[in-house]
């Protein structure tokens, strides 16, 4: 420690010297500006010609440089404008103002290993970067870029602090397997599963240190990463540091977020009504004095703190940035809170004559979170309404709850729980630790400058655990067991603790050149990865308030150690002839531990082509087209994902402590054979694309349009195994054909692009659809389907059937008949079979929770140093069941044994009894919830210097989920899987922010 | 130069280590062992045995649920008894549930009107299948060559040996079930290895000769007395005799003479009887039945936990204003009730006559409304399963039951005895077979002989009642009505059957339930038995 002081103060001591030294020398000053707004630009690199001496400008394009004999000649460069040379004469360069380059064109995209100019590019790759990213108060990545990309939708799963989201790319690629994207962060694949104790794994990465999002959508793009690349691939990049001045920027957010919309259930005169006019004597006698929102009592306004301090600089002209993170994050549910704290890193120094450039990346965050009881959500919406919150009595913690004088705990046993109760007597608490890190390195070889080796050595670890207390007055958990003494012992302490340790290794060669001889360039890349993700699941045993071991709950073991691996070998080569041709092949062999030997191995080529018409002579000249390159691609991609690590032999399980089975007078632990698949193999999904990049009028406007057609066969798809053959009768198995056809379109306008005043807008639309073109070995043309997805209502009914020719996720319900003025028939159907009789043979396929259709819209305006912008999203054509109605809205539901329930209003329309067979699969439950959302609304303003000039200070206010548009009438009609059911409300949030940059 | 050599030999190294990496691709959990482990010591065999029993009782390896043995229903649901006692009873008049019970495919059931993608019957036909490829499996692994294989000998081998007998036997039971149920089943023993050929199809008569020929065989190689909750030579003759009543159903000829004999070697020769209170047969220390219970599930409401079983008898039978802590439990799931038909059967319904009458009128409305009904209030409550002791203390947990289910007991050698000799009376003895009856009668009237009946009383319908008012609600009921020619036509009606209020008929090829679509898709063997 002593030494890095002693150090410091030696370098310190050394550049004020070297200051002293050099301000004896001529200073030329200048500024420097952009050449189409004016505006001046800070950060730009001044360089004295053939010498070492360097300058930047400062945040109003000033810059001072010392040249020894008033002349020579400054480089004036930056990032995104073309450099420029300007001779010294005296102490005055006078104002430069800089042309931007091609911006769009020349950006760099981060591929598989490696990066690429977007020029070159022959895949459908979407960038998205910071300036772009959703605004607002975001403490999960994947939000950043919802509705920013076409194909892509990503749908949060709930309102609650950093909930996480189902994020489908082209609608996903298989059926029983994962459909979720490959997301890469820094060159470090994550897993795709969560972390114990925490609601999305992803919220464990700061928002607020990622630079960009660079989304691989077809085949060719995401072929490198073979194994898991179906569903596409995201990588994500954060911040880096830059060479210059050291600089330091402080973020800081402040929010409210409020509930929205509540569930329409009665209000309790509404209520009072009904049960008056309809129920019994007895019945009415339950009702109480009291007038309770339920809602109102277990939501609140949540408030949000986000603060981020960044630096960035060089140390020994090595870039830099650091960064720290804290987020204090309430839900609006009460007792919800989320607390994160974050660390970013990275460095980049260089090594022999920069032959050696090392990369070190550190991310890691530790996550406090109390965890809602969200089953209050659901009782909120049941609980009568003429109950008071609490009851004058101590028993239950003072909680007003039904109580039924014949049993043991005093309570009526299907009786809802008190909502405030529930969330108020529980406190279920987690901490969660994770850090994603690498070092990569990549060597020239100086002897061979072709030639560079890159490894990269990565990690994701995480350790998440958590604890759950209830105390043994809690109606919820309240008497649960009584002890040989006849003690009674309630409530629940209990913990759970998980870790994670993934890592990886990889190592490739990569060997380009000019091939000048034919106008043309080559770049190979060939290597290997290893990627190991190992977890370890403590087990604990179920515990009493008090401390007590609940019967047979002593776990059979301490831990388990599920454990998969994946080797690949990949290669690369991209061609470019006379830089009109461009040509990428990619391939890679993929070994996965969850296969057996034989199958293990699967090999995903891609090949694509592309032609860059701008720079055939018909076009180069053109004014109008900017830029147009042709695109056409074709590759396989494999999948293992979503499907267990060791199915393919016949294990044996052992069973727990309360799976005993007593053969005389012995009670024995069973040994299980579980079911296996011994042929299970890679589901390969092969992709064509076609897409064109456009830019026009000097690329004011720009865009793309991708034409898809992914076709995936193999499919991990759960059938039935015929009876007697298997120990499961089902098992996800390599059976099926499926495939997605799609249109994307984007366009970007610089509407306006002026000194003072900017106006640009962003559109893209997406079209998917869906059709499973095999399900079953034999093609048995009686066969429905096969029947999945759970209700609530209904323990074990399906809603959703997979049918060979239509879309995936079909909803499998009733017709629903309806009289004259176009009221539903309580309980009666089409009898679609013309069999007479109503049963599950007329069940049909309608509709589908997926859009047909999704388009984001984004727009920006500058002026002067005000902006304002918004985001809009819309779906079209999905339809989501409103599970809340089916079990909510009947008559039935209100009508308890000895206590009564609050139903949805929409029983006063639909007068349902609730006691028909079936009405819970009624069509009349399937609603269009295509919708049009206001993501947010921002407005920021430009204060300038603060603090002696020291600082420049911005400000900005922002609305988020501004506002929704649709025809659904349930809460919320953007429900992942289409089934509302007590979903969390996604708050509306007012969020106030300043930035200052020192 | 240095540099380079150094970075040279890092390549190297690096090459190297990647060529040694693939073999880590060979990954083994943690916990779960290979068949090899498992059966290389006696312990294993004897965990692996009792999953073949265990079977029966839990739904999957985690009381009391969350690692299910039988998918595509809700595990909870997945056991054998209770989708079996759904299917024997709750399409007869001995049972109805009302509205909001939302097992689904249940309310197709009780107005005979299910359809082959029903999730019940899908459930019990691949739960059945479950035990049966277990044992099969169980089989196998025991078999002589294995056994030497793994150096498994002597008392130990012999051992094992006994426990495939009793496998064999738990095989030939599903069979048995299926028989009655889905008449033609899919076939596969332990010579066939699983998953290297589709099952063939085996008709309901050959599945008899099947079934006999193993009994018979089995009634040489498993004794006499065993442990409690395991397999003695009595149960293999009890399904003997159960197969040979229902012979006819089964293969059009009938064999109650065979029927008869095995009844009675089950009493003689096993030396059962019956308890002396009725009432105390279903309850929670029910095991100490032993003169009655021939071979029972066990249930235990700390160790053998499910939402199946007993557990569902107790709690779902409780509703309405019953008091739950009579019936040992947290609180009544109100679902489970009965017709009037049941009540009806007895001369008093609250059961101070016929002890066997167990319904819980107090705000319950004997008539149905509708079908499903649309409260738990409609129709009598059965009292039959209590989760309390004989001295009235609460089972071991308020929410699993301690009652063991018997699925052979006396009484029910008793009638079947009396029903074959009423069917051929060269079957056996008419004055044993009356006494049966009355032995029945007398326990059932506290002691007393007033309810004892005479020869010319005891007819068949005298005995299709009987068993109802002594076996309702144990699974019997749609077997004996089907064998009575009175489960699907107009001779015999009940509320609701078949969709009306007052009964109706229905084709009879609702005498059998129909193979799952799911199987018909999977396995090409299998045609769909006539009518669906």
């Amino acid at each position: 420690m002593r030494r890095t002081i002693t150090q410091f103060l030696f370098a310190s001591l050394f550049f004020v010297l070297l200051s002293l030294a050099t301000s004896a020398q001529n200073v030329v000053s200048g500024n420097v500006s952009d050449s189409k707004t004016g505006a001046p630009l800070s950060g730009v690199t001044v360089t004295l010609k053939g010498t070492g001496t360097k300058a930047q400008t400062t945040g109003d394009g000033l810059f001072k440089i010392n040249v020894p004999a008033k002349n020579g000649t400054l480089v004036i460069s930056y990032v995104g404008y073309a450099t420029q040379e300007l001779k010294v004469s005296g102490n005055n360069a006078g104002s430069i103002s800089l042309v931007q380059t091609n911006q769009q064109l020349n950006e760099v995209v981060v591929v598989g290993y490696g990066s690429a100019r977007k020029k070159d590019l022959t895949g459908a790759v979407a960038v998205v970067t910071s300036k772009d990213f959703q605004k607002g108060q975001i403490s999960t990545p994947e939000q950043l870029i919802a509705g920013k990309v076409a194909g892509v939708s990503i749908t949060s799963n709930g309102g609650g602090p950093g909930s996480g989201s189902t994020i489908r790319i082209r609608g996903g690629a298989s059926l029983n397997a994962s459909n979720d994207p490959l997301i890469v962060v820094d060159g470090v694949p994550l897993d795709n599963s969560g972390i114990s104790g925490s609601a999305n794994a992803l919220s464990l990465i700061n928002p607020n240190d990622i630079e960009s999002f660079n989304i691989l959508k077809d085949a060719s793009a995401t072929a490198i990463y073979g194994s898991r690349a179906s569903n596409g691939v995201i990588i994500i990049t954060t911040k880096r540091g830059q060479s210059g001045k050291t600089k330091v920027n402080f973020n800081t957010q402040l929010s409210v977020g409020k509930i929205s919309r509540k569930v329409d259930v009665l209000a309790a005169d509404e209520f009072r009504n009904y049960v008056n006019a309809n129920g019994t004597a007895e019945q009415k006698a339950l009702m109480g004095n009291a007038s309770t929102d339920w809602q109102d009592e277990i939501y609140q306004t949540a408030s949000t703190s986000d603060n981020n301090i960044s630096i960035t600089g060089a140390y020994r002209n090595a870039p830099y940035r650091l960064s720290i993170g804290y987020l204090n994050q309430q839900g609006i549910l009460k007792t919800d809170k989320l607390e994160r704290a974050s660390v970013g890193f990275n460095f980049s120094p260089k090594f022999f004559n920069n032959n050696l450039k090392a990369d070190i990346n550190i991310k890691a965050s530790q996550t406090g979170s109390r965890f809602a009881n969200t089953g209050a959500i659901g009782t909120a919406a049941i609980f009568d309404p003429t109950q008071p919150v609490y009851s004058n009595s101590k028993r239950y913690n003072g909680f007003y709850e039904w109580l039924d004088p014949n049993a043991t705990t005093g309570l009526r046993s299907l009786a809802p729980k008190n909502p405030v109760g529930l969330l108020e007597q529980q406190n279920n608490i987690s901490d969660v630790k994770r850090s994603i890190g690498n070092l990569v390195l990549e060597y020239k070889l100086p002897f061979f400058p072709s030639l560079r080796a890159n490894l990269n050595l990565g990690y994701d670890i995480a350790n998440g655990s958590g604890s759950n207390y209830i105390n043994d007055s809690a109606a919820s958990t309240y008497r649960r067991f009584v002890d040989a003494g006849g003690i009674p012992h309630g409530g629940v302490s209990t913990n759970y603790s998980q870790q994670k340790r993934n890592t990886l290794m990889e190592f490739y060669l990569g060997y380009n050149r000019d091939l000048t001889a034919i106008n043309s360039k080559i770049d190979v890349i060939a290597g290997y990865s290893y990627n190991d993700f190992l977890t370890t699941n403590n087990f604990f045993p179920d515990r009493t308030s008090d401390g007590r071991v609940t019967p047979g709950s002593i776990p059979n073991f301490p831990s388990d150690k599920p454990r998969y691996t994946l080797i690949s070998f990949y290669s690369r080569m991209n061609f470019s002839l006379m830089d009109r041709f461009l040509l990428t092949a990619t391939v890679r062999q993929d070994g996965s531990s969850r296969f057996s030997s034989e199958n293990r191995w699967g090999i995903f080529p891609s090949a694509a082509l592309a032609w860059k018409l701008k720079e055939e002579s018909f076009l180069k000249n053109s004014k109008v087209v900017s830029d147009l390159k042709l695109r056409f691609g074709y590759g396989v991609t494999g999948q293992q994902d979503g499907i267990g690590y060791f199915d393919y032999i016949p294990y044996y399980g052992l069973s727990n402590n309360s799976a005993q089975y007593q053969l005389g007078n012995t009670f024995y632990n069973m040994y299980r054979p579980n079911g296996y698949y011994a042929n299970r193999q890679w589901e390969q999904t092969a992709t064509t694309n076609i897409g064109l990049d456009y830019a026009l009028l000097n690329n004011r406007i720009n865009g793309s349009v991708e034409l898809y057609m992914t076709k995936t066969t193999k499919l991990l798809n759960e059938i039935d195994q015929p009876a007697g053959t298997n120990f499961s009768n089902k098992i996800v198995a390599n059976v099926g054909d499926m495939e997605n056809r799609g249109v994307e379109f984007n366009i970007n306008a610089d509407i306006i692009k002026s000194k003072d005043f900017t106006w640009n807008v962003g559109f893209n639309a997406t079209y998917n659809r869906n059709e499973i073109t095999k399900l079953t070995i034999s093609d048995d043309p009686n066969y429905r389907g096969n029947q999945y997805g759970g209700i609530s209502g209904g323990t074990g009914t399906t809603l959703f059937i997979n049918t060979v020719g239509l879309p995936k996720g079909s909803f499998y319900v009733y017709q629903q008949v309806y009289d004259n003025n176009g009221k539903p028939i309580d309980g009666l159907f089409e009898d679609r079979n013309r069999d007479g009789l109503i049963n599950t043979d007329d069940l049909y396929q309608y509709k589908n929770s997926n859009p047909e259709a999704f388009f984001g819209f984004t727009t920006n305006v500058n002026y002067k140093k005000f902006n304002a912008g918004f985001v809009l999203r819309a779906n079209v054509g999905n339809y989501v069941y409103n599970n809340v109605n089916s079990t909510l809205g009947t008559n039935n539901v209100i009508f308890g044994t000895g206590y009564l329930n609050n139903a949805y209003s929409d029983l006063l329309n639909t007068g349902f009894s609730g006691t028909t067979a079936g009405y819970i699969l009624s069509d009349y439950y399937i609603q269009n919830a295509s919708f049009l959302r206001m993501d947010n609304f921002n407005l920021g303003y430009e204060i300038g210097k603060v603090f002696k000039g020291s600082a420049n200070l911005r400000i900005n206010a922002n609305v988020q989920n501004v506002f929704v548009i649709t025809k659904y009438k349930g809460l919320d009609p953007e429900i992942s899987g289409g089934v509302d059911n007590n979903f969390y409300p996604r708050p509306r949030t007012f969020t106030i922010g300043a930035n200052l940059d020192f | 130069m240095n540099k380079i050599i150094l970075k040279s030999s890092f390549v190297l190294l690096l090459v190297a280590a990647i060529s040694s990496c693939t073999k880590n691709l060979d990954r083994l959990p943690t916990n779960d062992i290979t068949s090899e482990v498992v059966y290389s010591s006696f312990e294993g065999y004897q965990q692996a045995f009792a999953k073949v029993y265990g079977a029966f009782a839990l739904t999957g390896n985690a009381g009391p649920a969350g690692n299910g043995d039988v998918q595509a229903i809700d595990e909870g649901t997945s056991d054998f008894l209770r989708l079996y006692w759904w299917m024997q009873e709750i399409s007869t008049d001995e049972a109805v549930v009302q509205v909001g019970w939302n097992d689904p495919g249940i309310h197709f059931f009780h107005s005979l009107n299910w359809t082959t993608d029903n999730v019940i019957l899908k459930g019990l036909y691949y739960r059945s299948f479950y035990q049966i490829t277990l044992a099969n499996d169980f089989i196998r692994q025991a078999s002589d060559e294995n056994l030497a294989k793994r150096g498994i000998t002597g008392d130990n081998a012999a051992k094992i040996k006994q426990f495939a007998q009793e496998a064999r036997f738990l095989r030939s039971f599903q069979y048995s079930v299926m028989m009655d149920l889905y008449a033609n089943p899919p076939f596969v023993t332990e010579a066939d290895v699983p998953g290297a050929s589709l099952p063939r199809q085996i008709s309901r008569a050959d599945l008899f000769q099947y079934v006999e020929n193993e009994l018979k065989d089995m009634e040489n190689t498993i004794p006499l007395t065993n442990e409690y909750g395991r397999v003695n030579k009595s149960a293999v003759r009890a399904l003997l005799s159960r197969i040979y009543l229902n012979a006819e159903v089964f293969t059009g000829t009938a064999q109650n003479q065979q029927a008869a004999a095995y009844a009675k070697k089950v009493v003689d020769e096993g030396n059962y009887s019956l308890i002396s209170d009725y009432r105390n047969l279903m309850i929670a220390d029910n095991n100490t039945n032993t003169e009655e219970f021939i071979l029972t599930i066990n249930y235990d409401g700390i160790r053998t936990k499910g939402y199946g079983g007993t557990t569902f008898l107790t709690h779902a039978s409780v509703g309405g204003s019953m008091p739950a802590f009579n019936f040992g439990i947290g609180g009544g799931w109100g679902g489970i009730r009965t017709t009037k038909n049941l009540p009806n059967l007895f001369p008093d319904a609250t059961g101070s006559i016929d002890q066997r009458a167990q319904f819980y009128t107090n705000g319950q409305n004997i008539e149905l409304d509708a079908e499903p009904a649309t409260a738990f209030t409609k129709g009598y409550a059965v009292t039959k399963y209590r989760n309390v002791t004989k001295s009235g203390a609460q089972g071991s947990s308020p929410d699993f039951s301690d009652v063991d289910f018997p699925l052979f007991r006396t009484a029910e050698m008793y009638l079947n005895y009396a029903e074959a000799v009423l069917r051929d009376p060269a079957a056996g003895d008419a004055t044993t077979a009356l006494n049966y009856i009355n032995a029945l009668r007398t326990r059932a009237y506290g002691g007393s002989t007033s309810g004892n009946i005479n020869s010319t009383q005891m007819d068949l319908n005298f005995i299709l009642d009987e068993r109802s008012r002594e076996l309702q609600w144990e699974c019997f009921r749609r077997t004996d009505l089907v064998r009575f020619g009175k489960f699907t036509t107009d001779a015999y009606l009940w509320p609701w059957k078949g969709g009306v209020s007052s009964g109706t008929s229905v084709p009879s090829f609702r005498n059998i339930f129909p193979i799952p679509a799911s199987d018909i898709n999977a396995n090409s063997n299998l045609t769909q038995n006539t009518g669906y």
